[in-house]
């Protein structure tokens, strides 16, 4: 296996993070949860780069944090933990007039402040799992691998999160000149002041880049009939939305089982008919295509594993996974699935260091 | 318009032209013949049965006052004109035996590459790498390919060690540098140029001119280019394509077609004024000539260029005083502890590269901007430490994009509005207006005045608070020689006003005839401050080209010249 420095590809990653994602997502067993956010944290440290949205991971970390707090502040907000060991007694403010039945506050017991704990704990992992794809793989070379028929939809996001930027830069411009002439105006009035400048200067850059692309040969030859077009669109379109609702009753655990793996397939497939037609009408070819290698793949299922460990486990032996709170006790930590979640911190090593953005020769030291 | 009369070019099957008497005149790899382009809602057409031919290899230039069409012209090549930019194109184009009526912009992106005055608003991607490859992904070059001539380009244009750097992160003249690469990669026969240099240093657009020149005598490639600083490349162009105004132009080589051209740069004129022929183009050219020049000079001394206005009044202090003023954003020292005097009628010209902190330090002059620490005092009063609307009756700045201020639908509304603000008599602003520039009708919208109007417009707007001190941020941007010397009376007038004015700028000939002073920086820093000839005349980079000519004798200006030769000989 080469060790050679190179991006991995981004869909090796994706795979990995969302495989670790979905064996979270089956799990609120607190060690196991922190086991694989360390996990993710770890394979994150050892082989990010040195691009600026590789440095996008820890504002997933605060988020995460953010995420298992409120989850805990609401339970104690909305009070209703009165059964098994109190911790806290905070008076109880019954709400009044159409919100009667809801009370804010009272007791809080350990037992149900630590329900709260492990749920939100599961949701900042799986948040933390994503962030970790996006710190670990260009969002934007992503795009690049999409197969030819979404190219149009591809290059349409890719300017639109350039714009965005933009759009920052262009407001806080027109807003310092406006100093420039007093702007005493409040309100609308200030607001025309803003808003004219900006929209006018964001059309001419949208026109000098539709000029660009037209110039540079974006939408050459793409000569398809009607029937063609629709057909491929409807397929793409169906294909997609498949896969979406297919990985989301992977990723929730409370979803029925045919919204899943079934439908994850059926996604894949439809959308397995209409690539190949719609990209035909597509001619073009792809700058530096990361290639797809032994690495890839092994990375791919170093995360796809503990999903499927946890997932089988899940439903066969659910004790461990989801820790009994009555009686209150330390969670114990099930054997296979912890050596499940390890293998996914494999790529550390297994994956090839990264290639730094600003000196191209070399590697990112991890 | 009957066009299809006329041959084409015999090249490319595509066509279909009829092979006519005419067609030997159009055996260029480019050729307008009989172009007449009118856009929707003008009242005449911009240009006006335009025949022009480009030979293969040539490096042709388009030049001209602003407004007489030299982007329709660049347009046109490509088909932008009229298929994307709508309006009516009676005639007919060819780009190597290609006919623009039949080929949109994107099925000729093979044969013609384009490079805009914003190389940031054309880009599609993010990274120099990916940049380079996108016109060759569109026409599907096999990714072998495409790697090879990724790696020739980086190296043609010497940015690669730029490859994998996010575009935004460039330099103004390195993002021209990967714009032209991005062209440059799908080997188009024909490469056109929107004023590749317009917003780039001196230096910076020598790199960019360097690498054009080097495509044009070691590839072959045709390039097409339009330029108002005809000083920077009039003397590598085989062909001056000039745009009279009325619709029609004058093709021929540089030397003949600027011996009677309203626009001109400086080393032409001084060779109409000393009589040499044929005109000299560079500064090489003049300066073997100039011997006897400078020998009937010797004993002349360069009047100032201005009367020395009322700086010589012992009774006024500076206007303005700055002293030890730091600007930093995050991490990155913009202004270094500047220090700075601006006597009341004084013009100040602040130059050096892009980012060296010019910009920083006008706006914190004026307060809007951050300033760290250091002190400012107008009067006695520091115009950060009071509101907005009080600090622009001190000092009043023109941003580099002057149109940022503007938000109303009519001129007269802007005006209206700008005396509401500064607290003055209605009317007021317009009567400032009509001093600038006579003729601007009072219900134009903003957007379609001349970009030396809408200067005008906004430097009324400022000056409508009545400010002592004025500072104008890069405000030669766009204008024509006529332009920038009705530019250089309205500083003056600020100045004898009795008003301090600094202007920070690229252009060395504009500041050599505008101002009293140079200030330069470089990395946040003064390193050096004085007056224009002896700062100028000594520095390989900002030295305009008279002073280059005539070193090393201390003339800046043709109008300095032409005073002391009349002296001489009368």
């Amino acid at each position: 296996m080469s060790r050679l420095p190179r991006a991995l590809h981004p869909g090796a990653w994706w795979l990995w993070a969302l495989g670790l994602a979905t064996a979270a997502s089956r799990t609120t067993n607190p060690l196991l949860l922190a086991l694989i956010i360390a996990v993710a944290g770890l394979v994150v440290a050892s082989r990010r780069g040195d691009a600026p949205w590789a440095f996008a991971f820890k504002f997933y970390l605060w988020a995460g944090l953010v995420v298992a707090l409120s989850r805990v502040l609401f339970r104690v907000l909305f009070g209703g933990g009165d059964t098994g060991h109190v911790i806290l007694w905070l008076p109880e403010i019954p709400l009044p007039g159409s919100f009667a039945g809801i009370h804010l506050l009272g007791p809080v017991s350990a037992e149900y402040l630590l329900a709260g704990l492990y749920d939100g704990l599961r949701l900042a992992a799986m948040l933390i799992c994503v962030g970790a794809a996006n710190a670990l793989a260009d969002p934007k070379r992503m795009l690049k691998a999409v197969p030819g028929a979404l190219y149009e939809v591809g290059t349409a996001v890719v300017v639109a999160l350039s714009v965005a930027p933009q759009l920052v830069e262009s407001v806080l411009r027109v807003r310092r000149a406006r100093r420039l002439r007093g702007g005493r105006q409040r309100g609308l009035r200030a607001l025309r002041g803003i808003a004219m400048p900006v929209l006018v200067d964001a059309l001419d850059r949208s026109l000098a880049l539709a000029a660009a692309m037209d110039s540079r040969g974006y939408g050459r030859g793409t000569g398809a009939t009607r029937p063609v077009r629709l057909a491929t669109g409807t397929l793409l379109v169906a294909g997609l939305l498949g896969i979406c609702v297919g990985v989301y009753g992977l990723l929730d655990g409370t979803s029925p089982g045919w919204l899943g793996l079934p439908m994850l397939l059926l996604g894949l497939l439809v959308a397995g008919f209409g690539l190949p037609l719609a990209g035909r009408r597509v001619r073009r070819s792809v700058y530096r295509p990361d290639p797809w290698r032994l690495t890839e793949t092994l990375v791919a299922a170093s995360g796809l594993l503990p999903a499927a460990v946890l997932v089988l486990t899940a439903r066969v032996d659910p004790g461990n996974l989801y820790p009994a709170l009555d009686p209150l006790g330390w969670p114990g930590l099930p054997l296979g699935a912890t050596l499940a979640v390890l293998v996914a911190l494999l790529p550390a090593w297994l994956a090839p260091p990264p290639v730094s953005v600003l000196s191209p020769a070399r590697a990112v030291a991890a | 318009m009957t066009a299809d009369t006329t041959g084409g070019p015999g090249g490319g099957g595509m066509t279909g032209g009829t092979t006519g008497a005419a067609g030997g005149m159009y055996g260029g790899v480019i050729g307008f013949e009989a172009v007449t382009v009118t856009y929707e809602d003008a009242a005449a057409p911009v240009l006006r049965d335009f025949s022009l031919a480009v030979e293969e290899g040539e490096l042709c230039l388009v030049a001209g006052r602003t407004g007489v069409g030299k982007s329709t012209v660049l347009g046109a090549i490509n088909g932008l004109v009229p298929h994307f930019t709508g309006g009516r194109l009676a005639g007919r184009v060819t780009v190597a035996g290609l006919d623009t009526r039949t080929a949109p912009p994107r099925e000729l992106a093979h044969v013609v590459g384009v490079v805009g005055q914003d190389p940031l608003a054309g880009f599609v991607t993010d990274t120099v790498e990916d940049e380079l490859a996108y016109t060759m992904e569109q026409l599907a070059v096999p990714p072998a390919a495409m790697r090879k001539r990724v790696e020739e380009t980086l190296d043609l244009l010497g940015i690669a060690e730029l490859r994998r750097r996010p575009l935004r992160t460039l330099s103004g003249g390195q993002q021209q540098r990967v714009a032209i690469g991005a062209a440059l990669t799908a080997h188009p026969a024909v490469l056109v140029l929107d004023e590749p240099t317009s917003a780039l240093d001196p230096t910076a657009a020598e790199d960019v001119l360097a690498a054009i020149t080097r495509l044009v005598h070691d590839l072959g490639t045709t390039v097409v280019i339009a330029e108002h600083r005809l000083e920077r490349v009039v003397q590598y162009a085989d062909r001056l394509v000039l745009l009279t105004g009325s619709g029609a132009a004058v093709s021929g080589p540089p030397a003949e077609v600027l011996v009677d051209s309203p626009v001109a740069p400086p080393v032409v004129e001084l060779g109409r004024l000393a009589g040499w022929s044929p005109l000299p183009l560079s500064v090489r050219d003049a300066r073997r000539r100039a011997a006897p020049l400078r020998s009937t000079l010797a004993d002349a001394v360069p009047a100032e260029p201005v009367p020395v206005p009322a700086r010589s009044d012992p009774t006024g202090g500076p206007v303005l005083t700055a002293r030890a003023v730091v600007v930093r954003y995050g991490p990155v020292l913009a202004v270094r502890e500047v220090d700075l005097d601006l006597p009341a009628g004084e013009v100040v010209a602040l130059m050096g590269r892009n980012g060296s902190g010019k910009s920083s330090l006008l706006w914190a002059l004026q307060g809007t901007g951050t300033r760290h620490s250091g002190s400012v005092s107008v009067g006695g009063v520091d115009p950060a430490q009071v509101p907005p609307h009080r600090a622009r009756g001190h000092v009043g700045l023109v941003p580099q994009t002057p149109s940022d201020l503007l938000y109303l639908d009519t001129v007269g509304a802007e005006c209206a509005q700008a005396d509401l603000e500064s607290e003055a008599v209605p009317g007021h602003c317009r009567a400032l207006l009509d001093q600038l520039v006579p003729d601007v009708p009072d219900d134009h919208h903003p957007r379609d005045l001349s970009e030396g109007q809408r200067l005008a417009l906004v430097l009324a707007i400022q000056l409508a608070a009545a400010p002592a001190v004025v500072l104008l941020d890069e405000p030669t941007r766009g204008l024509d020689y006529p332009g920038k010397a009705r530019l250089r009376q309205l500083v003056r007038a600020l100045a004898a006003e009795g008003r301090a004015v600094v202007l920070a700028t690229h252009d060395v000939e504009f500041a050599a005839a505008a101002a009293d002073r140079v200030v330069v920086m470089a990395e946040g820093e003064v390193i050096a401050d004085g007056r224009t000839a002896d700062v100028l005349v000594a520095s390989p980079a900002f030295a305009p080209q008279v002073a280059k000519v005539l070193a090393p004798q201390p003339w800046l200006t043709v109008d300095q010249v032409a005073q002391a030769l009349t002296g001489v000989r009368a």
